[in-house]
């Protein structure tokens, strides 16, 4: 069980909700997963076109947790303006705080990202907070009281997986809040890689929307999250130097 | 009266004064949105009360695909 803020999921994945190629494979897609995390995006509605279809309005709302973003935001004030827009809709009190500092990598900006979370911390929000893979700043964090650290395993959309393994490990040690790996994940490779160093969950978007049949690969993912994590659990073998049978060598027939 | 609506200067017949006319001049009011009305989040038991005034800038926002 995955337990966030006052919150407790059996799913350990978070699903983007951008970029699908249709609704109807979108709620497919969604319903595969098993998820019960979904994040949202918070922009100006097209109000001169009032059949402008919203995924909201097709969701069982009482089957998912709804985890909108900040996304857009490039400073503190414009991440908490939106969060609590997205508060104010009356659906949700989760926020994840996602400052980019840079356009092209897409990168956070660290100085604004905790500024945000910490103003939205003081406004009772519950806050995950989107970062580098940057092990002090996620420390700080932690410490500023932020509810789950959501470091990315390589830059948004880029599906390049762990990138740094290293950090990561380090981050999932030190943390006691929960360590959801965001952004960055290509294949269920990567999302069963995030779960096996020991993280709690993992958020992925375009992995699943941008897929050549996202329906199947959100299951995947579903899957590779589950056997990342029970691989976890489970404990692995050390890695050795050469091979070691796992045959006896007494009784062989000679 | 002129306002500015989601971005754009909006010029509103006589009969829309309030925030909630002016959700129902869109015929939006039933979808799940929220509305800011100078940079102030308008609680949704205060539409009716919320007069406009020209120059006022107003946003209409909803929750859109994004990861």
């Amino acid at each position: 069980m995955l337990t966030i803020g006052e919150k407790t999921f059996r799913s350990r994945l978070m699903l983007g909700t951008g970029k699908y190629p249709s609704f109807a494979v979108q709620k497919e897609a969604v319903a595969a997963s098993e998820t019960e995390i979904l994040t949202f995006a918070v922009r100006r509605m097209d109000i001169f076109d009032k059949d402008e279809p919203n995924l909201l309005e097709e969701l069982d709302l009482e089957k998912y947790s709804l985890l909108p973003n900040t996304a857009g935001a490039k400073t503190a004030e414009e991440a908490v303006r939106i969060a609590r827009l997205a508060r104010a809709s009356g659906l949700c009190d989760m926020i994840k705080v996602e400052v980019i500092g840079c356009d092209k990598t897409l990168l956070p900006d660290p100085f604004e990202t905790m500024k945000a979370s910490v103003q939205l911390l003081e406004e009772g929000f519950t806050v995950l907070t989107y970062t580098s893979d940057d092990v002090v700043l996620a420390k700080r964090l932690e410490e500023a009281g932020i509810h789950a650290i959501m470091p990315g395993a390589s830059p948004i959309g880029s599906g390049r997986g762990i990138i740094n393994e290293m950090n990561l490990q380090f981050i999932i040690e030190q943390s006691e809040i929960p360590v959801i790996v965001d952004a960055g994940i290509g294949s269920p490779k990567d999302a069963a890689h995030a779960m096996e160093l020991g993280a709690d969950g993992v958020l992925l978007n375009t992995a699943v929307s941008g897929a050549e049949d996202p329906v199947k690969m959100a299951e995947a993912m579903k899957l590779a999250i589950q056997a990342g994590r029970l691989g976890y659990e489970a404990g692995r073998i050390e890695k050795k130097e050469y091979g070691i049978q796992s045959s006896p060598e007494s009784g062989l027939v000679t | 009266m002129n306002i500015h609506l989601n971005g754009k200067s909006i010029d509103l017949p006589g009969n829309v004064t309030t925030v909630s006319d002016l959700l129902d001049s869109y015929d939006i009011k039933k979808k799940i949105s929220v509305v800011e009305h100078n940079k102030e989040i308008v609680p949704k038991g205060n539409y009716e009360q919320t007069t406009l005034a020209d120059g006022d800038r107003i946003e209409i926002v909803h929750f859109v695909g994004g990861g």
